[in-house]
């Protein structure tokens, strides 16, 4: 990095949190240094100009000062606000779920362009409206590779042989799939039936614009959303936050939604 | 140097408040050392009073006298109760006091959904509010929480909770500057953006 006392970044909002009187700490994610944490002076007062640029999900061109804690926001321009989400009590949540397991993933200032990229066409696809079931998926599958634990799906991870035609087993501790004659030699595995495993594959094969074409009935995305936030929770040793407040708004009212 | 232990135990305290620093702190602690011994004691018992005397309103949530119970404000006559203006934090009903634009009543919810940060409906006062409306009474419910994404999450939340109740909900005018804080909202704008409230 330059010594410069000044610079320039694109960045999305991932988390805020109030500061002093009127200040505000939010962590970004950025192309170039991934994740960091920055200083928004005054942002919480009404004639303040950046406060509009800096909301959560916004991408921004911002210009920074290097400080002593946290570097200073001293211009923030937005690139991409995502307003429909604002209106969108299902696509914001998706988004809150988006950004919280980036945050989770990401160590501090550790450059992750591809994860950039992906969470920008993420948040495109649900402030367009896009069903975000198949589109939080798909955001699993590719951010936990981008992040270094992509899922091994060809191979038995117990005996390194080839996954065949058949039901098979999950081991969140191993990273991947336990073929059936290797499942009692695999701790905390459960099963997975082939459709779903082939679904995962998929996606994990394609671009993500084809991925998020896919047709997939809803008990196999029940089923992909199971077997991935159990491989999730294992890495994070701790279940997502936002995905109980997900879950509840997007399940149609009467089914014990509000 | 180590610092005589009430001293540094004191430094700590302040140290946590919002917006004091390790410099602050001490400066605070050193100049409480000089002041007369009757004004030490009168801020350490208003301290205590704090919370030994208040208590939140059963009915709105607002903070209040341990004494009163409901607040000054529910038991107020003088007050529309079918009109209820909902709020994310107490500083937000004096902000909409001083607005001088609101004759009903409130109900302050302590935060907004906030999934990333783990602050879901059930640790907000949603469910008290929804029961407050399903008693009866309530025609209109006005959803002031801020104008942020947390603040419009929270708004669209309420909505749909309440659907069903026969209840006219309405939601602060935009206007309101986007990621703002309705604590630093000036009386003007506050009082416009209450006129201008529409149906959600
Ligand atoms: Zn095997
Ligand atoms: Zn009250």
């Amino acid at each position: 990095m330059s010594r410069e006392r000044t610079y320039q970044t694109e960045a999305v909002v991932l988390r805020r949190r109030n500061w002093g009187e009127a200040d505000r700490i939010l962590t970004l994610f950025t192309p170039l240094r991934g994740k960091i944490r920055v200083r928004a002076v005054g942002v919480r007062k009404p004639a303040s100009r950046k406060a509009g640029h800096l909301e959560l999900f916004h991408r921004a061109t911002l210009f920074l000062a290097k400080g002593r804690d946290f570097d200073i926001i001293t211009q923030a321009e937005t690139v991409e606000a995502y307003s429909p989400l604002r209106e969108d009590l299902i696509g914001s949540a998706a988004a809150s779920y988006a950004v919280e397991l980036l945050d989770r993933l990401s160590p501090e200032e550790s450059e992750n362009a591809a994860a950039y990229r992906l969470l920008v066409r993420t948040l495109e696809q649900l402030s367009a409206g896009g069903d975000p079931a198949l589109a939080l998926r798909c955001y699993d599958l590719k951010l936990l590779e981008y992040s270094g634990y992509k899922p091994e799906l060809s191979l038995c991870t117990v005996c390194g042989g080839e996954i065949r035609a058949e039901d098979q087993f999950f081991s969140p501790a191993r990273g991947g799939a336990v073929c059936p004659r290797c499942a009692d030699r695999a701790e905390g595995r459960f099963p997975v039936t082939l459709a779903a495993l082939k679904v995962l594959r998929h996606i994990q094969r394609s671009e993500l614009e084809e991925a998020l074409q896919l047709p997939v009935g809803k008990s196999t995305l029940e089923e992909l959303e199971s077997i991935l936030q159990r491989y999730i929770q294992y890495l994070l040793e701790s279940p997502m936050r936002s995905r109980k407040f997900y879950s509840e708004v997007s399940r149609p009212r009467g089914e014990g939604g509000v | 140097m180590t610092l005589p232990k009430p001293v540094s135990r004191l430094i700590e305290q302040f140290q946590r408040l919002p917006g004091v620093g390790p410099k602050t702190a001490s400066r605070l602690v050193y100049h409480l050392l000089r002041v007369p011994e009757e004004q030490a004691r009168n801020l350490g018992e208003a301290l205590l009073d704090l919370h030994a005397q208040t208590r939140f309103c059963s009915v709105c949530f607002n903070i209040t006298d341990v004494s009163t119970d409901p607040c000054a404000v529910c038991r107020d006559d003088k007050r529309d109760g079918s009109l209820l203006c909902v709020v994310e934090a107490p500083l937000d009903v004096q902000a909409v006091e001083r607005a001088q634009g609101f004759h009903g009543r409130y109900h302050v919810l302590h935060g907004a959904i906030s999934p990333v940060e783990g602050i879901g409906p059930e640790n907000l006062k949603i469910g008290e509010l929804v029961e407050r409306v399903r008693k009866g009474g309530v025609q209109e419910v006005i959803l002031a929480t801020n104008p942020s994404m947390e603040g419009e999450a929270t708004a669209m939340y309420i909505h749909r909770a309440l659907q069903g109740q026969g209840v006219r909900v309405t939601r602060l005018a935009r206007g309101l500057p986007v990621g703002g804080d309705l604590e630093y909202t000036d009386e003007t704008t506050l009082a416009k953006a209450l006129e201008g409230r529409s149906a959600m």
